[in-house]
């Protein structure tokens, strides 16, 4: 049995006929090649296939694609391309909080909703927010840095926008 | 930072070094990281080739059967399904694999070929192999193959393995022992005869495994047309790979290019060679169309080499001082039902039994060990291989000493460590040590983590019932090996390295090298030692590696070896590049070469730095106008160089790991409230790549200790082969890692870099188990079981046992 | 881990899904937030013939203050369980045990109706229910009925849900006025599986506690009602003495089975622990009442 499924991926209209069993992690990969959303254990534990859905971080591998119809997608790609993440990209990249690369876009995910849900998380929350990410390269600790810097230079930068 | 004077990293001839920024020992960022950090990572696991197919196996749910009846005939038609293969389809085209090598003399194995024949061997074994034009209709169709086994009683478990009375875990085999070795000096008996103190204890290490976040991946592309076999592989060493894959299939090697690009970690594993990467290859054979293996979460813990199980009794000797006099140790170490290839799995019990004791003054000792063979999945190398085990034992019983003799335990330390100016020595295992700097990294540690006042914070919170413990643990880490590691036992694994380096028409450098990038950083580190030879920066230098028909043959990634090897011949091929760059600016200069030196992308005049001619014009010349060279001049801007290490057979590097960490007595819970690491790992060449390496290997370390074991049942049925019910670290249980360095470079290279990567794992364990049984000394409660669980701590109080 | 292939039927309403479940006569499972169901069709341990999504029904969503209590919608995701401010003004412990449920991602689909249904021993809902005195909202062909906590959850991974039911809703009827109540758990990494969790309800009285509800969840195949530890504390006051002796009923309350992570005496152990710190940690409130 295929289904049509249409949804907003990344700001693209998109529509594709697929099996309802396909999960939206594999659709994303698969049927559109936006192959940054990333897949490691298929059942919801380690992280690596966070995507944005209607705003929030799902665990794409435990989302089937047909759930998603009608939604609005964003995937690492698109937050990338939008900007939204930029100063945590740098952050990233200044700390060196990624090796292996592969647990990152679920990690920029898992770290940009944070910070907007909460712009000023303490060491312990942010490891808490984190708690669904798994790392075997880096010992989460420079991650933990890298997203705490981020949150000091917003807040900085709120302060300078406010003072003026 | 340590400099020794007659060594410098900067090329000899590139002048003052007055306005020459040094880009080693500089925290460059990894320019490689910026694709990762947009989501545009290129992993093995997202190619999609032309008529690519996909390949599910079907596998044995025992440990040890007789195939009865296989048939696949239903499958074949399976909605889908491309073929169905079994051993009589695949395993003629692939020469037998038997893991052996000749220094580990006596050693036992038994051919193995890509799927089971007659027997099973584990459970995860694979018998069949669908391929598909989806992975979900491959693992459809695995339904209809009919599949029955006679069951035969599995070998699991050290006594079992060691009894004569067990029936073999495989067919060929005569017992259950794969290998065994000991070690002694002469006068150990006497040293334990005449010791004040003996301490000892039995130590139970749980097998665990790598669980890399991207499972193993392959995409196999034979082209019968041009006779290429391409071979996209998720692996760290992709040379020894074409090796494999040339022999095993009858290949020549120039028609088998192994392409490795981004790996989603690797740590060891992906260094071993598996029945379905040989399968995908097997079946690219047959069916000349790409044909793709991933390995799925589950497969993942049912294949992907265990690691680390040890059952060791260990005694250690001591004076009155508390000086070692000797250790003993007796070390079972239980691997899978054939050792590994091509690296075999007895490396793991052959470094931790001659590890012991290793940074000590230790004169005497005996190890033995029996490395043993179980019908569970096959083990080998994982990133410090054999380190943890060894670190632990010795740490462990240290401590035990220090606390009977009533010594503090960086006192006890303090006393045995091998003195920073007794160098060059060897180790009582024989072990070639060049300089390492114990003394000075107690020092640094112990004001690095505040000792003191840690102490009187433990005794004050012990007054409030509030239970914490410091746990120190010395080490020495194996890096930079040379062929003395694999190459003198017959192995084809190379422990050198080769680089070509050119400059560009435009006056850019491109390196392609043989070492290989899985997230540390090795490109960037390369980048950065080419561009002090040039005197560029690291953003020009663009660097190629983990493509084997792009670079020169080499060791690749294993055993820290990407910096001390793989630097040093970056270094070495940038000079000779150097020197012939200045050797065409001289001739069209007219100057002597020898009075003119490279810096900022320019050539200078040595003396008093004058711009005299950008590189991009070097690179114009030699490239588009080599007739207005004179003649006898060679154009060349293309270097090749190999680089061999020799000297020393392995690069010793030290350190000093501290844990400290709050017991809940009534929980068995154990936070881990901060860690410290001094490391000396030679020459730095980036602090920022080496400080995360650290702190990876720590973490990596640290999980074993308290949370990672795969679970077996006396039916060697895996019970916890799921992400779920498999404990890796994650962010909340995590400390911050505090990391402090000493520099001693080898004077073996010119670079002096020695090897870091696996430095925090080989010692992060052992500090924990001294920290918590640190916490627990005044309930009298002592661990030697990893991971030291909450149930396992609770027995050692006396709770939980009726 | 692909899962086999299914058929898939959106619902367009209760009355319509329940037809299309009967109709499909056993081969029908329900999918509201998946987190269940895919990973079991993932590991291949169910191969249902059509998945019918009741996910987008507005029956089933929606928190709502009513004259019996708080209700809350089948639907809802435990991360609104965490963070609605009806449930943490009307049912706090929910809020509260809801803290340890995974991780945010996790939360942010998968629903508390989905989460009861399941009925995981280790999960820590099914307590919180059972102490609050939760009642279960169901709907089949035959109309709608209400089923108590106590009778709601039967076994392991069993409910008084019948095959072609739907949990529609759950109400949290109002808690005894100046009632304190509290949810924890220890597990051996945030977000995990509990080792034991408890959720306890005292009704203090004076500076005494005139009754108490303890429901410990992951020490056997439902949440367990701990009767002796809370005889042992009713009608008296919240002291070290009464906590231990609340601690030292615990055995004839529970009797966990040893598993392949816990001996059962160590989990029942855990239990007494648990069950000490909970009730410590309320004693400073009872004795704010009392003053």
């Amino acid at each position: 049995m295929k289904v049509t499924v249409e949804m907003v991926v990344n700001g693209e209209e998109v529509a594709e006929l697929i099996e309802p069993r396909m999960t939206l992690a594999d659709f994303l990969r698969d049927r559109l090649r936006l192959t940054g959303t990333h897949v490691g254990c298929e059942m919801g534990v380690c992280g690596a296939c966070l995507v944005m859905l209607d705003g929030k971080p799902v665990h794409g591998c435990l989302v089937l694609a047909v759930q998603a119809a009608g939604a609005t997608v964003q995937t690492i790609e698109g937050l990338s391309e939008s900007g939204a993440i930029a100063d945590l990209q740098a952050a990233f990249h200044d700390r060196n909080a990624l090796q292996c690369g592969y647990c990152t876009p679920g990690m920029m995910m898992t770290a940009h909703r944070l910070l907007q849900e909460q712009p000023r998380p303490d060491r312990t929350e942010i490891r808490t927010a984190l708690s669904g990410n798994y790392c075997r390269c880096t010992g989460y600790e420079a991650i933990v840095d890298a997203i705490a810097a981020t949150a000091d230079a917003r807040a900085a930068s709120r302060a300078a926008g406010g003072a003026e | 930072m340590t400099a020794h004077p007659a060594i410098s990293t900067t090329a000899p001839d590139a002048g003052a070094a007055q306005d020459r920024p040094a880009h080693i020992g500089h925290p460059h960022r990894r320019q490689n990281a910026l694709r990762h950090l947009a989501g545009r990572g290129n992993f093995v696991s997202d190619m999609q080739l032309p008529r690519m197919v996909h390949a599910a196996f079907l596998r044995s749910p025992m440990a040890r059967a007789r195939i009865a009846t296989l048939d696949v005939e239903a499958a074949r038609s399976a909605p889908g399904v491309v073929a169905v293969f079994t051993a009589a389809d695949l395993n003629p085209l692939c020469a037998n694999w038997t893991s052996n090598l000749d220094h580990f003399s006596g050693m036992v194995s038994t051919p193995q070929n890509i799927l089971a024949e007659d027997e099973t061997l584990w459970a995860g074994h694979p018998v069949a192999m669908v391929l598909a034009r989806s992975r979900a209709e491959a693992e459809d169709a695995l339904e209809y193959i009919e599949l029955e086994l006679d069951e035969l009683p599995p070998v699991c478990g050290v006594e079992a393995a060691l009894d004569p009375g067990t029936a073999p875990a495989a067919p060929g085999l005569s017992s259950n022992l794969c290998y065994r070795n000991e070690l002694r000096t002469e006068g150990v008996e006497a040293a334990f005869a005449s010791a004040a103190l003996v301490v000892q204890a039995d130590y139970a290490f749980g097998r665990h495994t790598a669980v890399t976040l991207e499972p193993r991946a392959i995409v196999a592309d034979f082209d019968p047309a041009s006779g290429q076999l391409t071979v996209h592989h998720g692996t760290q060493t992709p040379f020894q790979f074409q090796d494999i894959y040339a022999r095993h299939f009858g290949l020549p090697d120039h028609k088998v290019r192994v392409v490795s690009p981004d790996v989603g970690g690797s740590f060891g594993m992906k260094l071993h060679l598996y029945n379905e990467e040989m399968a995908a290859v097997a079946a690219t054979l047959r069916l000349h169309r790409p044909v793709r293996f991933v390995a799925d979460r589950l497969e993942s813990f049912q294949t992907d080499i265990h690691a680390r199980e040890h059952h060791v009794k260990a005694r250690m000797a001591l004076d009155a001082d508390g000086m070692i006099l000797a250790m003993d140790v007796d070390d079972h170490a239980p691997i899978g039902a054939f050792s590994a290839y091509p690296r075999t799995s007895v490396v793991e019990g052959n470094q931790a039994f001659r590890l012991m004791g290793a940074p000590y003054r230790m004169r005497e000792y005996r190890g033995r060990l029996n490395v043993l063979f179980q019908n569970k999945v096959q083990t080998s190398q994982y990133r410090a291989v054999g380190h943890p085990i060894a670190c632990a034992v010795t740490e462990t019983l240290l401590d035990q000493a220090a606390a009977r003799l009533e010594i503090d335990p960086w006192d006890i330390r303090a006393r045995n460590v091998i003195p920073d100016d007794a160098y060059p020595c060897a180790s009582a295992t024989g072990y070639r040590f060049e300089k390492l700097s114990h003394q000075r990294s107690l020092e640094k540690l112990r004001e690095l983590m505040g000792y003191d006042a840690l102490r009187t914070e433990q005794a004050a919170l012990r007054g409030r019932g509030v239970y914490r413990g410091i746990g120190l643990a010395t080490f020495v880490e194996i890096t930079n090996p040379g062929a003395a590691f694999y190459g003198v036992g017959g192995a084809r694994i190379s422990a050198q390295d080769g680089a070509v380096v050119r400059l560009t028409p435009g006056g850019e450098v491109h390196c392609a090298i043989s070492v290989t990038e899985q997230g540390q950083g090795t490109e960037t580190m390369i980048a950065q030692v080419v561009a002090d030879q040039l005197g560029v920066s690291p953003d020009q230098v663009k660097v190629t590696t983990g493509d084997t028909d792009a670079t020169p043959s080499g060791g690749a990634t294993w055993a820290c070896r990407g910096a001390g090897i793989g630097g040093e011949t970056a270094l070495l091929a940038g000079r000779d590049l150097a020197r012939q760059i200045l050797t065409i600016a001289g001739a069209v200069l007219q100057a002597d070469p020898a009075t003119l030196a490279l810096r900022r992308g320019e050539v200078v005049d040595a003396a008093t730095g004058a711009a005299r001619l950008p590189l991009a014009e070097i690179g114009r010349i030699a490239t588009y106008r080599p007739d207005t060279l004179p003649a006898g001049v060679d154009n060349s801007l293309t270097v090749a160089r190999h680089f061999a290490p020799s000297g020393y057979p392995f690069g010793f590097t030290n350190g000093i790991q501290a844990a400290w960490v709050e017991v809940d007595p009534e929980t068995g819970l154990v936070r881990l409230l901060k860690h410290w690491v001094v490391e000396d790992c030679g020459r730095i060449i980036n602090p920022l790549l080496v400080d995360e390496q650290i702190r990876g290997g720590v973490v990596q370390g640290l999980g074993p200790a308290l949370f990672e074991e795969c679970l077996y049942d006396d039916d060697g049925q895996l019970l916890n082969g799921s992400l779920a019910d498999y404990l890796v670290p994650m962010a909340c249980e995590m400390p911050d890692i505090v990391i402090g360095h000493v520099e001693t470079p080898t004077e073996d290279t010119i670079l002096g870099a020695k090897g870091v990567g696996e430095a925090g794992t080989a010692a992060a364990g052992a500090a924990v188990m001294n920290a918590v049984n640190d916490a627990l000394s005044p309930l009298g409660a002592r661990l030697t079981q990893t991971p030291m669980t909450p149930a396992r701590i609770l027995a050692a109080l006396g709770i939980g046992q009726d | 881990m692909k899962p086999p292939a299914f058929g898939y039927r959106l619902a367009e309403s209760i009355p319509q899904a329940l037809e299309t479940y009967a109709e499909l006569d056993g081969e029908a499972v329900w999918l509201a937030g998946g987190h269940s169901i895919v990973p079991a069709l993932a590991l291949r341990l169910q191969a249902p013939g059509v998945l019918i999504d009741i996910s987008r029904l507005p029956e089933l969503a929606g928190i709502a203050l009513t004259g019996d209590g708080l209700r809350i919608g089948a639907t809802t995701t435990h991360a609104e369980i965490l963070s609605h401010p009806l449930v943490r003004a009307h049912a706090p412990m929910l809020a509260e045990a809801a803290q340890f449920v995974a991780h945010p991602a996790i939360r942010n689909r998968a629903t508390f109706g989905g989460n009861l249904a399941l009925a995981d021993p280790a999960s820590e809902f099914p307590a919180v229910a059972r102490c609050l005195g939760a009642v279960f909202d169901i709907v089949g062909l035959e109309g709608a009925r209400e089923v108590a906590a106590e009778d709601f959850f039967l076994d392991l991974f069993t409910t008084a849900i019948a095959p072609g039911e739907i949990l529609r809703s759950i109400l949290i009827p109002p808690q005894p006025a100046g009632a304190l109540m509290r949810f924890d758990e220890l597990a051996r990494r945030h977000g995990d599986f509990a080792m034991v969790g408890a959720a306890v309800r005292l009704n203090p009285d004076g500076g005494l506690i005139a009754d108490a509800r303890i429901y410990f969840h992951s020490v056997g195949p439902m949440p367990m009602r701990a009767r002796a530890a809370e005889a042992a504390l009713a009608g008296r006051p919240l002291s070290p003495a009464t906590i231990q002796a609340a601690r030292q009923a615990l055995p004839q309350d529970l009797d966990p089975a040893d598993d392949a992570s816990l001996p059962g005496a160590t989990r029942l152990h855990l239990a007494g622990v648990l069950l000490g710190r909970i009730l410590t940690h309320l004693v400073p409130r009872i004795t704010e009442n009392a003053a």
